[in-house]
């Protein structure tokens, strides 16, 4: 008893306690607090090596603009990125293996692109690791998540015309937005690139997290989007599905320029008038 | 039997008939009706053809469209929106579309007529309009023509809401805006028209009414006065050999005419068979049911109703309070001036340009363009400035697909909507009269024959030729402007009229509109003698034209 007794006047005293309150509270918190675990599962699963291996590529590919420890820059007048502490082993996947990212020129935003040489399903998912054990975020979805065979489309359909078309159209072809940005056409993307965007909110685009889109309804939604995106076009050509814009252009382009030939064809014989 | 004589079976009953309501004398004066024979007279038979394609295609459609809004749960063939919630008029559309057999083709065909029927007419306006065709004694018919067009939109803009999926909602909440926006009668028009809140249960089936029964009712009365009167007061023709105010030069109703305008009937069937085959037009399966919630990107009207998209997007957004109540300038101004300019200019032009130049004769000869600068000027200005507000309803099409950005292209339209015309206005004029000095040219210089001489002392020359007859008989078809004979510099005092503020005005605009053509007369030239160069010392000689006539090309 006093031990204890002679050193609670000790000056490092009062930071023992701090420290011991601190960590009790932050212990309760990780054992109640729901979804605590997912940033350490995330490390679980991915294996330890994949993190290290994704700490080297991100060094290599990504630290220029988001910084040595992906805590993001902003310097003004040069390439500058956003902390990508918390975004997610599922915003890393989308960005990068659609090419967004590494960004090639800075513009109001990243376009799709051919992702560069070193990219492929395991560099991903060793860079993803490394940003999950950052800060967790929305992980990269399975497979079965994603599977558009699964999936009501006419459900899914009834929530694309509620959350997606005013930017990226009836059919997702893409539109466009404010101050250069875009939204892009959904045919290039993989059922999981759309469910990451979905998730993450890329860009100019908002978050649909799990409590306002459920996974479930992500899923039936993929499966509109690719039944549609597959379904041939029955009226013919589809002329981008962009709507009347097409449609106009080829009523004058098309059907008045070949009337208009038509009636020069027509009238290009006169009548010889026979005086008889 | 001789050819002469008449088979018994084509005798007998011709001459009952006949007997009964004289039909073979009357069509005996009118079969052989002379029509003048120009590609650009075929291009009304457009609008025409597409009419009579849109009234076959459209009862083919009445057998299966259900104009209801009752909610009904779909069951059809085409799965993703299979137990979805819509309206029947959706529902027997989808129905049309995939189990009808033939109904999708037909349904295209129909809309592709929809938009060749408005842009015929439109290219035959402008056709009408450049060539003066409106001039006395034809104002009437161009009258009956602007209404048509008027018609046309409002159909268009019925049969476009008419199968309830959500692009065409999209148009429809645009119209209940526009509607709404009207001050003081607005939101009582609004109630009047959708039967109560919108969209209410009731808009569809009068749509319905207007756009199959109404609407056409009106069209197929005024095409027929349209073409009535276009037969008595025979049509115009160009000027050229042989025609003169008083004659029609070119190839009787029957057989000539009846062939060709028969042939071009089945060239528009064709052309719009091909579209309906080939292109896909309003693909509403795609496009999902009508819900006022949802909205999507690139929603845009049928072409014709662009530029109303278009000036709606440019608008600033500008609304007045006064005493509580809104006027939001930002919907009327755009939905109103535009159409109010151009539908009323139209109908106004051919009465104001007789009241600017007092010329009060009939017209049986068109006039080239060229040597009407002022109007084609104004036709052209106004082509730019449809054409701005009609390109900038896409902004946003333009914006994704070309990377600009998109208020920049808002930015730009409305500098340009203003500038655009004025300097079309003015390049227009300038090349107008460029061309008539180079018609000019041809009759005092005749044309490059493409022959090369080398004189004996070197030099090399290059023939001129007088030109072809009948080009040169074309191009001496052109009349100077008229213009009332008064004003301040006139002969004397000017008549009372003219000396009010108005007619000072008008004066003044008549010396403008016949301005510096007068000056380009067919009837003197320069002489050709001067190494081909104009030198402006108004050195005039009466046209000489000849092979002898040449232009220097060695120095």
């Amino acid at each position: 008893m006093n031990s204890i007794t002679a050193r609670r006047r000790h000056p490092l005293a009062r930071y023992a306690v701090l420290l011991l309150a601190l960590s009790l509270l932050g212990g309760v918190y990780a054992l109640l607090a729901p979804g605590g675990d997912r940033a350490d599962a995330a490390i679980a699963s991915g294996r330890a090596d994949d993190v290290a291996a994704g700490k080297d590529l991100f060094a290599a590919h990504c630290a220029s603009c988001h910084g040595p420890n992906a805590e993001g820059t902003s310097q003004p007048g040069t390439a500058s990125g956003p902390s990508l502490i918390g975004v997610g082993a599922a915003a890393v996947d989308f960005q990068v293996s659609s090419g967004r990212m590494p960004l090639a020129n800075p513009g109001p935003q990243a376009p799709r692109k051919r992702a560069p040489e070193w990219v492929n399903p395991d560099t991903v998912r060793q860079l993803a690791a490394y940003v999950q054990s950052l800060g967790g975020g929305p992980t990269k979805p399975s497979l079965e998540s994603v599977d558009p065979a699964k999936g009501d489309p006419a459900k899914g359909g009834e929530l694309f015309r509620a959350n997606c078309i005013q930017c990226h159209n009836f059919v997702g072809s893409g539109g466009g937005l404010t101050y250069g940005k875009y939204a892009p056409p959904l045919n290039p993307a993989t059922p999981t690139q759309i469910y990451e965007a979905m998730a993450t909110g890329p860009q100019a685009m908002p978050v649909f997290n799990d409590t306002t889109i459920t996974p479930e309804q992500k899923r039936d939604m993929i499966a509109y989007i690719v039944s549609v995106r597959e379904q041939p076009d029955p009226g013919g050509s589809g002329l981008g599905r962009i709507g009347p814009v097409t449609e106009g252009l080829v009523a004058w382009i098309a059907g008045i320029s070949l009337l208009v030939l038509a009636a020069i064809w027509i009238t290009a014989k006169k009548r010889q008038v026979n005086h008889d | 039997m001789s050819l002469e004589t008449v088979p018994k079976a084509i005798a007998g009953p011709s001459s009952f008939i006949d007997d009964r309501i004289g039909a073979g004398n009357f069509l005996k004066r009118n079969l052989r009706k002379v029509f003048p024979d120009h590609w650009s007279f075929l291009l009304g038979e457009i609008a025409l053809y597409s009419f009579v394609i849109l009234l076959l295609t459209g009862t083919f459609l009445t057998f299966w469209f259900k104009p209801g809004m009752a909610e009904v749960a779909y069951d059809g063939s085409y799965a993703p929106l299979v137990g979805v919630h819509m309206s029947e008029a959706y529902a027997s559309a989808l129905h049309i579309s995939f189990e009808v057999r033939g109904g999708l083709l037909i349904r295209q065909i129909h809309h592709w007529a929809a938009l060749l029927f408005v842009a015929g007419m439109m290219v035959h306006m402008l056709r009408v309009f450049f060539t003066g065709a409106y001039r006395k004694p034809r104002e009437l018919n161009w009258l009956i023509g602007v209404l048509l067009l008027t018609l046309a939109l409002l159909e268009g803009l019925t049969g476009y809401s008419l199968p309830d999926d959500l692009l065409s909602g999209a148009g429809l909440r645009i119209t209940q805006g526009v509607i709404l926006s009207l001050p003081l009668v607005g939101t009582y028009l609004q109630f009047l028209l959708f039967g109560g809140e919108y969209p209410g249960e009731d808009i569809i089936a009068r749509f319905y009414s207007i756009h199959i029964l109404l609407i056409p009712g009106l069209l197929l009365a005024l095409i027929s006065a349209h073409l009535i009167l276009m037969w008595v007061q025979k049509h115009t023709q160009m000027p050229g050999k042989g025609r003169t105010e008083s004659n029609v030069v070119g190839a009787p109703f029957y057989p000539s005419f009846m062939l060709k305008s028969g042939a071009y009937f089945l060239f528009t069937f064709g052309v719009l068979a091909l579209l309906g085959t080939f292109a896909q037009i309003n693909p509403i399966w795609l496009f999902g049911p009508y819900s006022p919630a949802d909205i999507s990107a690139g929603s845009q009207p049928d072409f014709y109703m662009g530029f109303l998209e278009g000036s709606l997007r440019l608008m600033p957004s500008w609304e007045i309070n006064f005493l509580g109540y809104t006027l939001p300038m930002s919907v009327l101004i755009p939905a109103l001036l535009p159409l109010g300019l151009i539908m009323t200019g139209l109908a106004l032009y051919p009465f104001v340009e007789r009241w600017v130049t007092g010329d009060n004769s009939e017209h049986h000869l068109c006039d080239r363009p060229r040597n009407n600068p002022h109007r084609t000027a104004i036709g052209i200005a106004s082509i730019t400035f449809y054409g701005l507000l009609w390109l900038l309803g896409a902004n946003d099409w333009i914006s994704a697909k070309f990377h600009i950005s998109l208020y920049q292209t808002t930015i730009f339209g409305r500098f340009a909507i203003f500038l655009g015309p004025a300097l079309a206005y003015w390049i227009t004029y300038r090349i107008c009269l460029g061309l008539q000095r180079n018609d000019q040219a041809v009759l005092s210089h005749g044309v490059e024959s493409g022959v090369i001489k080398r004189l004996p002392h070197g030099e090399y020359i290059e023939v001129h030729v007088p030109p072809a007859d009948d080009i040169a008989a074309h191009v001496r078809g052109k009349k100077e402007i008229p213009a009332i004979a008064a004003g301040p510099d006139g002969d004397g005092v000017p008549p009372k009229a003219m000396r009010t503020p108005l007619g000072r005005l008008r004066a003044k605009m008549s010396r403008a509109y016949a301005a510096d053509t007068e000056s380009i007369s067919l009837d003197e030239a320069h002489n050709g003698h001067h190494d081909g160069h104009h030198d402006g010392n108004g050195h005039h000689a009466p046209a000489e034209v000849g092979a002898g006539d040449r232009k220097s090309i060695g120095h």
